[in-house]
């Protein structure tokens, strides 16, 4: 399944900020990597020394349960010192500065700084100041890379390989780091990407954008659900409540019908499409955005997303920390 | 008149002796009267301008006082003495980032002869005695004359009026009233402001930007790239609805309005209307929104942050439009000095603001000059006398002929600068011209005969 002549040549970026740091070929070498790495998870004893004697920070200014302990269980496994320093964002300007704070880590000699952050950019910011490499674990509203790396090796797993395919995301892009980073991702894999949100919760300037990059935009669900152009996988995205109260829509229920993965709007999914598949980078909100129906179907991937998250993170951290040294799995 | 050219140490201290200076073979530059029809030709000749005792006493070096000091200025461009409608000086408060001495020393060698102060310091300037200080400090410093700007509101919280008429009757004299860094929302106070204000020819510096449309996190102009680079954006209607609102209430109010750093085509389009109406209203525009585009941000460099914010290029070439036809009367710099620490944070997070003082006739010059839309005559009156007789300063921005007084900055024209932000006067070091190449320079600063700064290092303050 992979192109190996095109892998070898490819090099690795330093840090992991954005997908668009990567290219076909090295999402294909860090999907293959995964791959292997899915093979640890499932040994007796999950312990590789891959990355024996090497740091990995997990930096998380804001909340997060999956992607941190999936990223500590990652470099765990992989025998990385891992440590987790969470706290919250630096939101006023009277606290430590954030280049005081990463510099402060850096410092110490760590390898990698896994880091996620409240503020669109701060994982940007950061590989510009530190010596460790940076992996981005979710900037703000801009981007979550290895998110979308997971959920193109878990669709991949289903469906096969995405060229050609059709992806559907709905829900709030204007909020979405996972809508930002898969959009790019599933553009190189070949997939064809159309994306479903009521205007409010579409990010300005989308048109240019969507024209710039390929993608197709709606604000109608079910004609795409319906239409001729079929439907191999559906990325339901969470849609916050509080997103009410800035009047980006006028009530829950009303989202819901437009937009949430609803049984009925399932049941004929399914019957339409049998081989679909459903994705959510979780936490979900059942009831508003998905279904509980929706969401435990025998189509959900969502808890083999999460699967896939750990062996997705150590090839991530692999290729980025021993790659270079020509360590091997 | 002394033979021996003038050392930097001799123009920096006026001497007990030294009453008198004469600028030699210099292209002299009236303003523009208004819109730009002058032709370079027409509106310039070679002429030799001595100075006595403050005052442009003749237009022939042979006149000159025997014991003159003498400015060469061939290949020069002699110009009135800059005004800038608007400057952060960060004192009292937040003497790390700028002190009224270390600005003052940023606009002499920018070519600046008076500047006006932003009220939003800590604390505000709100009442007589504030703006008096700031009056006092900048005489004290006495390399620029710092006219202050008072507060429109209370601690610019946007209720109730500041004490709007002691601070004009105090020495200070204020004219000019703005809650900058914050809109005037509440359009009932404005109207109020407005009203008030008229009886003593005040004016009002709008900063134009509706809360409601531009949320407290927003930080990057709404567009394509907002949206890539997921950060919150500022849509440009929520500048254009405020000065459409604010031109209606500077006609029913007969009072005066300017719009404080005009970023948007949509902005000037309402501007350019009111005018057309006869209305009172007045403009401004920075170099930074003449010259630089939205996608600065796209590495996320806080050095580029910035309220307005960088717009895209087709709202940078409305507002150089603008500039050319007489809609935008002035150019002001927001300088806008931070400490490092300060925009050391994620982007949203860091603070908004960028120098400008000492960059800004090299970017006014080569965006509008050099890129052909007006002449030296029309720089003249967007950086001299349009924005002194906005503030109402009767000593800046004057002809330069006999009588009148000597605040002149001399423009070399084929300077060939490179800019380093370690070089500033300013205290901080966000400046987003850092490593940028510029054709023409500030030469020498002369406020009321003085020589304040020349190629670049100011007098002593």
């Amino acid at each position: 399944m992979s192109d190996s002549t095109a892998s070898a040549t490819a090099t690795m970026p330093r840090h992991l900020l954005s997908i668009a740091d990567l290219d076909a070929d090295l999402i294909r070498t860090l999907l293959d990597t995964a791959t292997q790495m899915q093979d640890v998870q499932r040994r007796e004893v999950k312990k590789i020394p891959t990355l024996r004697g090497r740091t990995v920070i997990n930096l998380f200014f804001e909340d997060s349960t999956r992607t941190r302990s999936s990223f500590e269980i990652a470099g765990k496994w992989m025998s990385a010192d891992t440590i987790n320093i969470t706290g919250k964002g630096s939101s006023t300007s009277k606290g430590e500065s954030l280049r005081d704070t990463v510099m402060t880590i850096d410092a110490m000699g760590v390898d990698a700084l896994v880091m996620r952050h409240s503020a669109s950019g701060a994982a940007h910011q950061v590989a510009g100041w530190v010596d460790a490499h940076v992996i981005n674990a979710g900037d703000g509203t801009h981007e979550h890379p290895t998110q979308a790396l997971l959920d193109a090796y878990t669709m991949e797993q289903r469906i096969g390989g995405l060229a050609g395919k059709h992806v559907v995301i709905v829900g709030d892009l204007t909020h979405s780091r996972v809508f930002r980073s898969n959009v790019l991702s599933l553009r190189m894999l070949g997939a064809d990407v159309t994306v479903v949100a009521p205007v409010t919760l579409m990010p300005s300037g989308i048109r240019a954008w969507s024209e710039a990059d390929g993608f197709a935009l709606s604000n109608d669900l079910d004609p795409i659900l319906t239409g001729d152009r079929g439907v191999d996988a559906l990325m339901m995205l969470r849609v916050q409540k509080e997103r009410m109260s800035g009047g980006y829509f006028p009530t829950a229920r009303e989202y819901t019908v437009g937009y949430g993965l609803t049984r009925p709007r399932l049941q004929r999914l399914v019957a339409d499409h049998p081989d679909v598949v459903i994705c959510h980078p979780g936490p979900m909100n059942r009831g508003l955005e998905i279904s509980a129906d929706a969401a435990d179907a025998a189509q959900s991937l969502i808890l083999d997303q999460v699967a896939a998250g750990v062996a997705v993170r150590m090839s991530v951290l692999y290729h980025l920390l021993a790659g270079a040294k020509g360590g091997a799995a | 008149m002394s033979d021996q050219k003038l050392t930097i140490g001799e123009k920096l201290s006026p001497g007990p002796g030294v009453r008198s200076l004469v600028i030699t073979g210099a292209r002299i530059v009236a303003s523009a009267p208004s819109v730009a029809t002058a032709t370079e030709t027409a509106d310039a000749r070679v002429a030799d301008v001595v100075i006595v005792d403050g005052v442009v006493t003749d237009l022939t070096a042979s006149e000159a006082p025997s014991d003159a000091q003498v400015i060469d200025a061939d290949g020069l461009i002699l110009l009135p003495g800059f005004v800038d409608l608007h400057t952060h000086l960060r004192e009292p408060g937040r003497e790390d980032a700028e002190t009224i001495c270390s600005g003052s020393r940023a606009a002499a060698v920018g070519g600046y002869t008076a500047i006006l102060a932003m009220a939003n310091t800590t604390p505000v300037t709100d009442t007589a005695e504030a703006a008096e200080r700031i009056l006092d400090l900048g005489r004290a410093c006495g390399l620029v004359d710092v006219q202050p700007i008072g507060a429109v509101t209370h601690d610019l919280a946007g209720g109730t009026l500041a004490e709007l008429g002691l601070m004009h009757r105090s020495r200070a004299r204020v004219n000019v009233f703005s809650d900058d860094g914050r809109c005037v929302a509440d359009a009932r106070v404005m109207r109020r402001a407005l009203e008030y204000i008229r009886s003593f020819g005040g004016v009002v510096s709008q900063h134009s930007q509706d809360p409601a449309l531009a949320g407290p996190n927003a930080c990057c102009h709404e567009g394509e790239l907002s949206g890539r680079l997921g950060l919150p954006g500022w849509p440009a209607v929520a500048e254009s609805v405020i000065i459409a609102r604010d031109v209606q209430l500077a006609r029913h109010t007969g009072s005066r309005v300017h719009v404080a750093h005009v970023s948007t085509a949509e902005g000037v389009d309402v501007i350019r209307w009111a005018k057309a109406q006869g209305i009172a209203v007045t403009a401004e525009v920075t170099p930074h929104h003449l010259a630089l585009t939205t996608e600065r941000l796209a590495a996320y460099d806080p050095v580029f942050k910035v309220n307005p914010p960088l717009r895209p290029i087709e709202d940078v070439q409305a507002v150089r439009s603008a500039l050319a036809d007489g809609t935008i009367d002035a150019v002001a710099t927001d300088h806008a000095p931070h400490a490092r620490h300060d925009k050391e944070h994620a982007f949203e997070d860091a603070a908004f603001g960028m120098l400008g003082l000492e960059t800004a006739l090299s970017v006014v010059a080569s965006v509008m000059v050099e890129g052909g839309l007006f002449g030296w005559s029309d720089l003249a009156r967007v950086m001299s006398s349009a924005p002194a007789g906005i503030a109402g300063l009767a000593d800046h921005g004057r002809p330069i002929v006999p009588g009148e007084p000597a605040n002149l900055v001399l423009v070399d024209p084929a300077a060939a600068i490179t800019v380093d932000r370690s070089s500033s006067q300013s205290l901080s070091r966000n400046n987003p011209w850092h490593g940028e190449q510029f054709r023409a320079a500030v030469h020498t600063t002369i406020l009321r005969g003085r020589v304040t700064a020349a190629e670049g290092a100011p007098a002593a303050c």
